[in-house]
C-alpha cells in the first residue's frame, strides 16, 4: 500500500519487516530518526528483538557481530563519525564473512563538524569488504534492505551488506513509499540459517589467527565472492522485481541513455535531480543521459563499460573525495574503460554537494556546460571563491 | 578434539600463568559456555589457525571489544530463548580489560548483561612485547616504563579494576590467582550461577614479563598474596563477602623473585613505597590473619 513517509521511519518498518532478533545502535544526525524507531517497535511489542543501547557505535557494531556470530539475524545503522569510529569492526565483519546489513546515513566527515549530506563516510571504508548499494529514494532504501539481507544471508556470499541513503535528503525527506507486506517479505526472505555459528552442541572456533600461510587466501575469497555478487545481485534484485513489482538491475540503472552523446555518472539521491534536468533537457532536443551507480562495492566495472562504451562525453559526478588524488568514482572509471576498444572520448570529474551544499538543477545544467571536449580532473562545482581568500596577518 | 575443553598443544611459553588460568577457568564453568576473546596473548597461541585449543564455542574480534561482542551473543541467546542454558564468558587480558576495552566492559556492566568478564592479569601487554598497561604495577621495569636516570620504573600503582567493576552495581566482583586453584574454581562457579555481569581479575604470572623462572609461576603469585599486592577479595551484592587472609610477608620476598624489580634491590626508600601500597591493601580490605 503506497503511503507518506519519512526515510529514517520508512527503513525502520522495513527491518521491521526483515525480523533482525538483535538490534543495536549508538545515536548519530542523521541516523537516529531510524533507531528511535526501532526502539519504539520493540517496546510496542511490534519486533521481537534484542534492542541493545550501548556506549558507542565500536560497541553497536561489536554487539550485532556477536549476534550474527551467535547465528542471529542482526542490524545496525550509524552515519560519519559513527562509521569511522566503527571502522576497525565494519573490516572486521566482512573478514569473518559474517552477514549484516547497516544503514548508513550518508553524513560528511569533521573537521570542520557538519551534520549534512555527502558521501565520504561510506566511499571512505569502501575496501572494507562490504557490498555497498546506494539508495536514489526512499522507495529504493525500503527496497534495498530488503533485497540487502537477502544477498548477505545467500550462503554463497556470506558478506554483510551497507545500505547507503543520503543524510536528510533520504533519512528526513518524506515520500509516497509502497510499503511491503509481511507475507511478501517472509516469502522473500526466508529466515537466516548461518552456515557456521557459535553453538554449545557444535562448538567452533571464530577469529583465529591466520598466518602468511593462509591470510592471503581469505582475503583472495572475499575478493572472488564480490566477483560473484557481480551475478549474484542482478538475479536477487530480479526475483524481487517478481515477488514486489519493483524492477531493479541492483548493480547500475540506466536512465534515457539509449542515443545519449553526455552522460552524468552518479550514485544516491542526486539521481533524482539529474533525471529531472535530463527530462528538461531532452524536451529541448538535448542528447542527455544518466547512468547511477547503485553497487558501489562490488564495483561493476563490466556492466558501467557496457553502458558507456558509445558516449561520447561521460560526467562523473560525486560527493566524496580521496584527497590527493583523483576522486574516487571518476578513478575507478576511469581504470574500468583503461585498454578497451570502445570507450568514452571524454570522461570529466565532478565534485559538488560537499557538507550538505544543495545540489540544485542549475548544479547539474552546469555540469553538462563543462562537459566538453577538454576533459576535467575534479571540477568543484558550486564553489565559492571568496572564500577561499588566504590572509595570514 | 579431546573432552577437554581447553585443550593442550598451543603455543603458550612455559610457565605461562595465562593459559593455566584459562584452563581453570573453563573446567569450572563446563562445556555449555561460548567464550568471547579480546586480542592478546591468550588469543594467538591458542587458535593458530588451523588449530584452536578451544572445546567450546570461542570467538575472537578485535582487542577491545570482547565484553560487546559477549553482549551481542548473550543477546541473540536471550532472543533464542537459550541463555537459561549456555554461560556467556567475555575475557582478556589486563590492557584489553583497564585501558583499551574499558569502555565496552562498563557498558556491558552497566547494561546488566548475563555475562562473567574473566580479566587475566599478567600486569602489561605481554602480547605486544611487554609494555605498561593501567595494571602494571608501581615501579615495574616494562619495555614503555624503562628505569633510568630519571624514572624508577611505571609511574602509578595498578588502576582499581575491581572496584571500578563494583561501582556498577552488579552482582558479583572477584579476584583470584592461578596459585589457589580451588578458590579461583569455586569463584568462576559462583560466578556463572548468578545472574546478570560479573567480574572476576585472575592474576597470571609471565615468567617472560615480568622475568622469574617458568617452575615459579605459582609460587611468584603466592607470594604477592602473602605480601597484600594482590588481594584476593570477593564482593556479592556489593558488599565484601570474602578476603584471602595472609600472614604478611615483607614486600622484598615477591619482589626479588622477579626481573621486572630487580633495579629496586638497592633502593629501600623505593621498596618502602610499595610496601606502604601493600600496607594499605592489608588495612583497607582486613587482609591480616587474627592470630598473628
Ligand atoms: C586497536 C589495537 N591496538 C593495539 C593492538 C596491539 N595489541 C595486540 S595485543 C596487545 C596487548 C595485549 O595486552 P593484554 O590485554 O594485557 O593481554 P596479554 O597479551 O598481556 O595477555 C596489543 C597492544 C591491537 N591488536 N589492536
Ligand atoms: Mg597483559
Amino acid at each position: 500500500m503506497k503511503q507518506f513517509f519519512e526515510g529514517s521511519h520508512a527503513v525502520a518498518e522495513t527491518i521491521r519487516l526483515c525480523k533482525p532478533g538483535v538490534i543495536s545502535a549508538y545515536p548519530i544526525t542523521p541516523q537516529t530518526h531510524i533507531v528511535e524507531d526501532l526502539a519504539k517497535i520493540v517496546a510496542d511489542g511490534r519486533l521481537n528483538s534484542q534492542f541493545v543501547n550501548v556506549e558507542s557505535e565500536h560497541s553497536a557494531a561489536s554487539v550485532v557481530l556477536g549476534g550474527v556470530a551467535a547465528g542471529v539475524r542482526s542490524y545496525t545503522a550509524t552515519s560519519s563519525q559513527g562509521l569511522l569510529l566503527m571502522a576497525e569492526v565494519i573490516f572486521n565483519i566482512a573478514g569473518m564473512r559474517l552477514p549484516l546489513v547497516l544503514t548508513c546515513a550518508n553524513r560528511s566527515v569533521s573537521a570542520p563538524i557538519n551534520i549534512w549530506n555527502d558521501q565520504q563516510d561510506s566511499v571512505s571504508l569502501r575496501d572494507a569488504g562490504w557490498i555497498q548499494l546506494y539508495a536514489e529514494n526512499i522507495q529504493e532504501a525500503v527496497d534495498f534492505h530488503i533485497i540487502g539481507y537477502r544477498i548477505a544471508e545467500d550462503k554463497s556470499m556470506m558478506l554483510p551488506v551497507m545500505v547507503c541513503m543520503d543524510g536528510f535528503i533520504l533519512t528526513h525527506g518524506i515520500e509516497t513509499v509502497d510499503m511491503p507486506t509481511q507475507e511478501q517479505v517472509d516469502k522473500f526472505l526466508p529466515p537466516y540459517k548461518a552456515l557456521y555459528k557459535l553453538d554449545v552442541d557444535d562448538p567452533v572456533t571464530l577469529g583465529a589467527l591466520v598466518d602468511p600461510e593462509s591470510y592471503m587466501e581469505t582475503r583472495f575469497a572475499i575478493h572472488k565472492t564480490h566477483e560473484e555478487a557481480l551475478s549474484l545481485i542482478p538475479k536477487i534484485a530480479a526475483d524481487f522485481s517478481k515477488s514486489f513489482g519493483r524492477t531493479y538491475n541492483g548493480l547500475i540503472e540506466k536512465y534515457r541513455l539509449d542515443d545519449a552523446d553526455r552522460v552524468i555518472v552518479a550514485m544516491g539521491s542526486v539521481c533524482g535531480t539529474i533525471k529531472d534536468v535530463i527530462d528538461e533537457l531532452r524536451s529541448k532536443g538535448k542528447k542527455v543521459g544518466l547512468l547511477k551507480v547503485t553497487s558501489y562495492r562490488p564495483f561493476p566495472a563490466a556492466a558501467i563499460c557496457d553502458a558507456l562504451k558509445d558516449v561520447s562525453k561521460v560526467a562523473v559526478l560525486e560527493k566524496a573525495l580521496s584527497l590527493g588524488a583523483l576522486m574516487p568514482l571518476a578513478t575507478e572509471i576511469k581504470s574500468a574503460f583503461f585498454g578497451r576498444k570502445k570507450s568514452p572520448k571524454v570522461i570529466s570529474s565532478f565534485v559538488a554537494g560537499l557538507g550538505g551544499r544543495d545540489i540544485t538543477k542549475q548544479s547539474v545544467k552546469d555540469v553538462f556546460r563543462l562537459l566538453t571536449a577538454k576533459e576535467l580532473d575534479g571540477e568543484f562545482i558550486d564553489l565559492k571563491p571568496e572564500l577561499l581568500k588566504e590572509n595570514y596577518e | 578434539m579431546s573432552d577437554m575443553h581447553f585443550n593442550s598443544g598451543h603455543t603458550a611459553c612455559s610457565g605461562c600463568g595465562q593459559s593455566l588460568g584459562a584452563r581453570l577457568v573453563l573446567e569450572a564453568a563446563g562445556k555449555n559456555t561460548i567464550i568471547a576473546n579480546n586480542t592478546g596473548c591468550l588469543e594467538v597461541f591458542s587458535t593458530k589457525y588451523p588449530q584452536s585449543s578451544w572445546g567450546v564455542p570461542w570467538i575472537h574480534s578485535l582487542f577491545e571489544n570482547a565484553a560487546a561482542v559477549a553482549s551481542g551473543i548473550e543477546s541473540a541467546l536471550k532472543y533464542l530463548g537459550k541463555k537459561d542454558s549456555v554461560n556467556v564468558i567475555a575475557q582478556a587480558g589486563d590492557g584489553g580489560t583497564a585501558d583499551i576495552g574499558l569502555q565496552a566492559l562498563s557498558g556491558m556492566l552497566e547494561r546488566g548483561h548475563d555475562i562473567l568478564y574473566v580479566c587475566y592479569d599478567n600486569e602489561a601487554y605481554m602480547n605486544t612485547g611487554i609494555q605498561r598497561s593501567g595494571l602494571t604495577p608501581f615501579d615495574s621495569n616494562t619495555t614503555t616504563s624503562p628505569p633510568g636516570s630519571h624514572s624508577m620504573g611505571n609511574i602509578r600503582p595498578k588502576k582499581p579494576m575491581p572496584e571500578i567493576a563494583l561501582a556498577h552495581g552488579i552482582p558479583y566482583v572477584a579476584t583470584a590467582s592461578v596459585a589457589f586453584v580451588k578458590d579461583l574454581q569455586r569463584k568462576v562457579k559462583k560466578a556463572i550461577s548468578i545472574k546478570g555481569p560479573k567480574y572476576i581479575q585472575i592474576h597470571v604470572p609471565c615468567p617472560l614479563g615480568w622475568r622469574h623462572q617458568p617452575n615459579l609461576t605459582v609460587p611468584v603469585s603466592r607470594a604477592a598474596i602473602e605480601c597484600g599486592l594482590y588481594p584476593i577479595i570477593e564482593y556479592e551484592f556489593g558488599k565484601l563477602i570474602a578476603v584471602q587472609r595472609i600472614r604478611q610477608k615483607p614486600v622484598e620476598e615477591y619482589l626479588k623473585l622477579q626481573g621486572r624489580f630487580k633495579h629496586l634491590m638497592k633502593n629501600p626508600d623505593e621498596i618502602k613505597k610499595i610496601q606502604d601500597i601493600a600496607d594499605n591493601n592489608i588495612e583497607k580490605y582486613g587482609l591480616r590473619l587474627e592470630s598473628q
